[in-house]
């Protein structure tokens, strides 16, 4: 077995079959397929240490809270966060934002007239969360553009800064349209260098970049664990302790409270003052090995194999014609290509891809301005890889594309 | 024909085809067939909501039947409401409103349609039956 067929036969789900044909899954940005590792180890917590984490004193409530924690000194490692205190559990990266949007709006971090920078390329989940904190406390939002190849207009950013008045940039690490992989240490800098705080969107950069939130600098960092293979409900908010002490909690319940009296209560101390109600302690320890399977993916090898799948589909997508990519190709490109086809419906096209057993992404892709208002299309298609696919499905896509275009056009 | 013979036709239609690829041919087919609503009528009250792609529909009372037209930028869905409008085409709200449309189910329709889709083709439906009950008796 090669190394690439090893790690592809680390992940059962690949082999299933989509209306009798064997699955090209390519919608990877979406939602990651698991390996068989985090699968046993999903059963195991539900057959042998289902219990409420940090609250009882029997021995199964113990080993569900041992597991539990083993999932956050995993994801802290694997970031570097400082401590792993500064790592709190929500149930996926729109948690981790309309956390930090809430609780600076109450902490009255956020107030009128101060300025949120935002891209013109945010998914919905870092844009909504800003719009409503800006409703609420009088802030307004700006928009640092992209530029026709989908990268940063790193002059405008210089110039909204040194405007004035920015409290805070939320950025992603990767658009989940575009993407490139945005100078996320050296935007914070600049952020930092007028005092805003940083909250970078890590749902897609967590993926494909080594992230060390310390060399950053940012001051959160936010993800999704079931796109680094693991399950839903476990996303992750990581910010500076100091920052995360100084931030008010912003909802309120059991596990998140010091001592509560019919007066008030006191907000127990990081991470927990951030977890109220029971998290998703079912799932949190298989971020163990999904972080693992994720490390094992690091280094040149699968770097430069992505690199050749994504040359690839670039070459073969420009050959087939009236296919126009947002977010060229370069150094800096993740293997995440979205595109339209003239003369066809994105909607269309993606029912005769899985016709075909090819699984892509199509619409709007939670970023409708970008799509609608910087580039004019109504939808668009999207194709995603992980190290688990291989060229041969690179290719049955191409070919599946291509019919579909047949019948289309 | 009444509308449970021409579903039936549709239903025996598709069971000549195995593969899915063949069916959406065939309804890529069907959708240059459709008959297009009037430009002018492409207004917003007549556009569908809940679909992926816009979808138009129109009808008019023509002496208590009911004619529609539509379309749709997307052809795969121009094939579904081209569908639908045989099946409802010139009948009677009565007719309409007592229609059971047992052929989705039965040709695969709903379950093999994205999610998106599929709610769109309820939305599609509800509005026939919309138009149908504002000329009902
Ligand atoms: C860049 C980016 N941000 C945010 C999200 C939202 O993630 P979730 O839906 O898991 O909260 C996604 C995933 O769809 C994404 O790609």
């Amino acid at each position: 077995m090669t190394y690439f067929e090893n790690i592809r036969s680390q992940v059962p789900a690949l082999s299933a079959k989509v209306k009798g044909k064997d699955l090209v899954y390519l919608d990877n940005a979406a939602t990651a397929q698991r390996p068989e590792s985090v699968i046993r180890l999903f059963d195991r917590c539900c057959l042998e240490a289902n219990a409420n984490i940090h609250r009882a004193v029997h021995t199964l409530s113990a080993e569900a809270t041992r597991l539990y924690e083993e999932g956050r000194r995993a994801v802290a490692e694997f970031i570097n966060a400082p401590c792993r205190e500064c790592v709190v559990f929500t149930s996926g990266t729109t948690a981790s934002v309309n956390l930090v949007a809430n609780s600076m709006a109450r902490g009255g971090m956020l107030g009128k007239g101060d300025v949120v920078l935002l891209s013109e390329a945010e998914h919905h989940s870092n844009l909504v969360p800003w719009q409503m904190a800006a409703q609420f406390t009088g802030a307004r939002i700006e928009y640092v553009p992209v530029d026709d190849s989908g990268r940063l207009r790193m002059d405008v950013l210089d110039a909204l800064l040194a405007k004035g008045g920015v409290k805070l940039l939320a950025l992603a690490h990767i658009s989940n349209v575009l993407g490139i992989v945005n100078p996320i240490a050296e935007v914070t800098a600049k952020a930092h260098k007028v005092g805003a705080l940083v909250l970078i969107d890590g749902a897609q950069g967590i993926v494909h970049e080594k992230v060390d939130v310390q060399e950053i600098d940012c001051d959160f960092y936010v993800f999704s664990g079931h796109k680094v293979y693991t399950v839903p409900g476990t996303g992750i908010l990581y910010g500076k302790p100091e920052i995360l002490e100084a931030l008010p909690p912003f909802m309120g319940g059991g596990d998140m409270v010091e001592t509560v009296s019919y007066g008030g209560f006191s907000a127990t101390a990081l991470p927990l003052k951030f977890e109220a109600g029971t998290p998703n302690f079912a799932a949190v320890a298989t971020y163990v090995p999904a972080l693992e399977f994720a490390r094992s993916l690091e280094g040149n090898q699968v770097k430069t194999y992505m690199k050749g799948m994504t040359d690839y589909l670039f070459d073969e997508l420009g050959k087939l014609g009236g296919c126009r990519i947002y977010g060229s190709n370069g150094e800096d490109k993740a293997p995440l290509i979205s595109f339209v086809t003239e003369g066809a419906h994105h909607a269309d096209i993606a029912q005769l891809l899985d016709a075909q057993g090819v699984a892509v992404r199509s619409g709007l892709m939670c970023a409708e301005p970008l799509i609608t208002e910087r580039f004019g299309q109504s939808g668009m298609l999207r194709v995603s890889l992980a190290p688990y696919n291989n060229p041969e499905e690179c290719q049955k896509f191409i070919k599946a594309l291509e019919k579909a275009l047949a019948m289309l056009r | 024909m009444t509308i449970e013979e021409t579903e039936k036709k549709i239903v025996d239609e598709f069971s000549a085809f195995e593969d899915w690829m063949d069916k959406y041919e065939y309804l890529i087919e069907l959708g240059s067939e459709l008959e297009i609503i009037a430009p002018e009528l492409k207004t917003p009250e007549r556009l569908i909501k809940g679909c992926q792609s816009r979808v138009w529909l129109g009808a008019e009372n023509r002496n208590g039947a009911i004619h529609l037209s539509a379309d749709s930028d997307a052809i795969i869905t121009k094939g579904i409401i081209s569908l639908l409008i045989r099946v409802f085409q010139d009948r009677t709200p009565e007719e309409i409103l007592s229609a059971k449309l047992d052929f989705i189910d039965q040709i695969g329709l709903r379950q093999n349609l994205s999610p998106t889709r599929a709610n769109g083709l309820v939305s599609m439906i509800e509005q026939i039956r919309a138009y149908a009950l504002s000329w009902a008796k």
